[in-house]
């Protein structure tokens, strides 16, 4: 077994022990442990006027019941918001027991303990709450202009307004340059909420030990240490006494790197205070009602180009639904403005967004955040003005593309880590190329000439993206190699099933010249490593990956320099290969890496046969020096951290190829291509496996996915009957090819690969069945019913020309 | 109350659970078996897939006293001692898992699709699948997954 693993499809490590069933999610610890169980406001806009347990508090099983009085200092406070922002005026968060009024159906109210599930739901159902109606606030349009406030002291329901301008070069403001460009138009673009919906919800388990005074957690999160540091200024816990772990994660697509939620505050609280194991499990209705969605945005465009199609001026004003609470500041919209950019040198450009609260579930980043919202702007703004000018799609595309050349680019911008949206790398002529290859855009029209022909009406799209992966401060790695000779990996982001056991093993492995067999991976534990931001924004390969290469690289230094003294050679000669350090070209003067990590701790005590070696009476060296020389630590092991001074951009394009039935108006994907850039790749089978996941999230988000709320702000489709998730037969064969641009800015060259898929779907889908059935579509999802409904207006309006309904 | 005997994974277990205690429960939480998971709780999700007498059901729909006295497979009874089964194998060799969570609903559908049909053909595949969600993997490779697990059963005999 060759140890270059950089780069290989090698097998997943996590896959044994998770298709045997012995996976560890949440609810498959803690058996025994106390159940919990909410009550939930069934209204969307009301005030608290009553809360009646009388009839549960004899419920055989029931252990205790809360409410927001019940809460001490700490808890009863609102829940943080996480990332402020000067444009944030309006920052509003939710409390973990509501306290007077609730804002959206499925906020929690009453907390129920007991000693299993089936009795806290018992409970729950004999609580009477009694409420006040007030008006609720459902839909973007109706938050900005009708009367009713979510929170009374937020006017017209804005809680962030954010204008940002890059200028013509010649200085001239966008819409000015827009004004006296020879072409423009104006239009209106919708996209509906869908969410993240993990096939496993969230999940908190908890653990008091009065005779440590310590507390152990457990959370289906995307940020363990995130975590701990929240339960521990909640509780008032000194920090070392509270330890986060995330096991096995279901799936995660962004809902949990928000945090704490209200159940990882409460649960530990409800822990420490009965001195029991608590724990609570999300149901999938408490998933659709109680944590986050994502997407909801109308926007304005006025776009100004050449007769080449070239942009000289793009005016954007976006509303932006955030739902009734924003813990996680306006990161979404801000997303959007700055990637919306895509691969494209834009002329000049204005974005405007207002941030507005509905009472509906809060809005936080969902896989691609806020870019699919970008995306779709931009492309259909491509195709319209091919359309108008009678080009091809590509063709405007590649007339307004940053040449290979130009990187970095910077687009003068700052994007969601606070720093310049400069791109590192790229090349996007190239990767179009590609894509045409692939999808066989140039003989599409006979294609399409010969199914009308049939009777049939099939159209193609097309779709680029530009995706900042990466995002900063940091992150850490620790490797440590022990006398048996297995290196030990840890870093403290979480994983939710992209395979980072392995993809990190793999960089161990490499990097210090060990079989994978001996390399063991922990991630997302703070027992293990207690430094990390998280797992979001395509960012573990990147940050962690790098952080651990680095911290192998110290490793390495130091075990060259320990196998030097005792080969007698220059640690400059000497490499490691397959567990071994030997003389470069001399395999035969070498020294197991084990045995180098047994030397690296001069010992006092022999525990076993090899410590031997590393005793007192056995060591030589000199007697003027110490054991442990200055600047150096037993043991061979070594820490770094890898922090970017910006994202690193990864790219793609997507085209599709749709068939559209004359009579039912059902929506059919017959061929899906992707062409996808994210640098150099640790796992080729995984980033295709990433990209098969984030496209079959887009297909949901381009024709089925939609959160149905009616106008009293019931969420009517909350279950996965009527939320249309796909299944396998609505998701197309994806077809993949990839370049491989590297990163200038960290070691390993590569760049995030988990949201590239989502991203341009309900853009690339639009413009197919845009093309298939001439008829514009500036609002998705589209569903049969709406595209039925489209063919009717359509008729009935007379605008089946394109180019008339754009004018 | 009442006293419910299965024969799970070939082993007779018994607990002592309320008659509302769904199949899904009594396996996770009064026998251990923490293998089957629980998507959705109303029956769409397919996660909690097992098989009785050798056939797929929810086991979320399930109530464990309505199903005493018969088989029921898990997929920690999949696998013959160390040696993970052709399905298993074939998941984890063709990429079929991402998180994991579905997994063991497709496990076990696939294993009793694959009795009945051996060699299918990619929509008859397709098919055997189209009953279980999954959020990660796009299901490309859960369908290669499929074929792959046939060839690895005609290879390896009965």
């Amino acid at each position: 077994m060759t140890t270059k693993l950089f780069g290989e499809p090698v097998r997943r490590r996590e896959d044994a022990r998770l298709v045997a069933g012995n996976g560890r999610y949440l609810d498959d610890l803690g058996a025994g442990a106390l159940a919990v169980a909410f009550v939930r406001s069934p209204h969307a806009h009301a005030r608290i006027t009553g809360i009646d347990v009388d009839d549960a508090i004899d419920v055989e099983g029931l252990v205790a019941i809360y409410t927001w009085e019940d809460l001490p200092e700490g808890v009863r406070e609102p829940l943080p918001l996480l990332i402020p922002h000067p444009a944030l005026t309006h920052g509003r968060t939710a409390y973990c027991l509501a306290k007077d009024v609730v804002r959206h159906v499925g906020e929690p109210i009453v907390m129920v303990v007991a000693t299993d599930r089936y009795v806290a739901e018992d409970v729950c159902e004999r609580i009477q709450v009694s409420y006040e109606f007030l008006k609720p606030v459902v839909g973007l349009e109706n938050a900005v202009e009708g009367p009713n406030l979510v929170h009374d002291d937020v006017p017209g329901n804005v809680g962030a307004h954010l204008v940002q301008e890059v200028a013509h070069r010649d200085g001239r403001a966008t819409r000015d340059v827009i004004a006296a460009a020879p072409h423009t138009l104006t239009f209106r673009l919708d996209i509906e909420r869908s969410a993240c919906m993990p096939m496993e919800g969230k999940g908190v388990y908890a653990r008091w030990d009065a005779d440590d005074r310590s507390l152990r957690v457990y959370s289906s999160t995307q940020t363990s240490t995130s975590v701990r540091m929240a339960i521990a200024a909640k509780l008032g816990l000194p920090l070392p006494k509270v330890e986060v772990i995330a096991p096995d994660v279901g799936g995660g697509f962004g809902v949990k790197i928000v945090h704490p939620w209200p159940e990882e505050i409460l649960v530990p609280w409800a822990a420490r205070l009965l001195n029991r194991e608590v724990k609570w499990t999300e149901d999938r209705r408490e998933h659709f009602v109680s944590s986050a969605h994502e997407r909801a945005q109308v926007q304005h465009v006025t776009v100004g180009f050449d007769d080449e199609g070239r942009v000289l001026g793009l005016d954007v004003e976006i509303l932006h639904d955030h739902g009734a609470y924003t813990p996680y500041g306006i990161i979404v919209p801000i997303i959007t403005s700055t990637q919306l950019l895509g691969p494209y040198k834009i002329g000049s450009y204005r974005v405007e967004f207002f941030s507005v609260y509905t009472n509906t579930v809060q809005v936080t980043p969902y896989r691609g955040a806020g870019r699919p919202q970008g995306v779709f702007c931009m492309e259909r703004t491509m195709d319209k003005i091919a359309q108008y000018l009678g080009k091809d799609r590509t063709d405007v595309r590649a007339v307004n593309f940053i040449q290979p050349d130009e990187f970095p680019y910077d687009q003068q911008m700052i994007f969601q880590d606070g720093r310049p949206l400069i791109y590192d790398s790229g090349d996007y002529p190239e990767s179009l190329r590609k894509l045409k290859d692939l999808i066989g855009w140039d003989d599409f029209p006979a294609l399409q000439a010969e199914a009308a022909a049939e009777g049939r009406r099939i159209g193609i799209g097309v779709g680029c993206y530009v995706e900042g992966t990466g995002v900063g401060p940091y992150e850490g790695g620790h490797v440590q190699v022990t006398s048996d000779g297995r290196v030990h990996v840890s870093t403290g982001l979480t994983s939710q099933g992209q395979g980072h056991e392995t993809v990190f093993a793999q960089i161990a492995a490499t990097e210090l010249g060990v079989p994978i067999e001996k390399v063991s991976v922990v991630t997302g534990d703070t027992r293990r490593f207690g430094y990390a931001v998280g797992t979001f924004a395509s960012r573990a390969a990147v940050m962690s990956g790098n952080a651990i290469a680095l911290a192998c690289r110290k490793v390495k230094e130091k075990a060259l320099q320990i196998a030097a003294d005792a080969l007698e050679a220059d640690p400059a000669d000497l490499e490691i290969t397959d567990g071994m350090v030997h003389v470069v070209g001399a395999p035969s003067a070498s020294i197991p890496l084990a045995t180098v990590a047994v030397l690296s701790n001069p010992l006092r005590y022999a525990f076993d046969e090899e410590a031997k070696r590393a005793t007192q009476f056995a060591t030589g060296g000199s007697m003027e020096k110490p054991p442990v020389a200055e600047g150096q630590e037993p043991g061979l092991e070594g820490k770094d951290y890898y922090s970017p001074v910006r994202s690193t951009f990864a790219s793609g394009m997507h085209a599709a190829i749709v068939e559209t039935d004359p009579d039912t108006a059902e929506i059919r994907i017959l061929r899906y291509a992707v062409v996808h850039d994210c640098g150099k790749m640790i796992n080729p089978m995984l980033v295709e496996g990433q990209i098969h996941g984030g496209v079959a999230q887009g297909v949901g988000g381009a024709l089925y996915e939609k959160m149905v709320y009616d106008e009293y702000g019931q969420l009517l489709n909350a279950s996965f009957m009527d939320f249309l998730m796909p299944y396998v037969t609505e998701i197309p064969t994806i077809e993949t090819d990839h370049l491989e641009t590297p990163s200038p800015l960290n070691p390993l060259g590569i760049k995030g690969a988990g949201e590239a898929g989502v991203i341009p779907v309900s853009a690339v889908i639009a413009g197919a069945v845009e093309d298939a059935e001439r008829i514009v579509i500036d609002k998705m999802p589209i569903s049969p019913s709406d595209l039925y409904a489209l063919r009717d207006s359509s008729r009935t309006s007379g605008a089946v020309s394109l180019l008339r309904n754009t004018q | 109350m009442h006293d419910v005997t299965l024969i799970v994974n070939g082993v007779p277990r018994h607990a002592r659970v309320p008659a509302r205690r769904l199949l899904s429960d009594f396996l996770r939480h009064d026998l251990g078996l923490t293998g089957t998971h629980v998507g959705c709780e109303h029956g769409v999700c397919g996660a909690c897939t097992v098989l009785l007498d050798g056939r797929p059901v929810r086991a979320c729909l399930t109530f464990a006293a309505s199903v005493a006295g018969h088989e029921v497979t898990t997929v920690e009874g999949l696998a013959d001692g160390d040696r993970l089964s052709p399905v298993q194998r074939a998941f984890a060799e063709c990429h079929g898992l991402q998180c994991g969570f579905c997994t063991p609903g497709f496990l076990t559908t696939v294993t009793a699709f694959l009795r009945e049909n051996p060699a299918p053909a990619d929509d008859e595949a397709i098919e055997a699948v189209a009953g279980n969600l999954c959020r990660c993997t796009g299901y490309q490779n859960i369908v290669k997954s499929v074929h792959r697990a046939a060839e690895l059963m005609a290879e390896e005999g009965p």
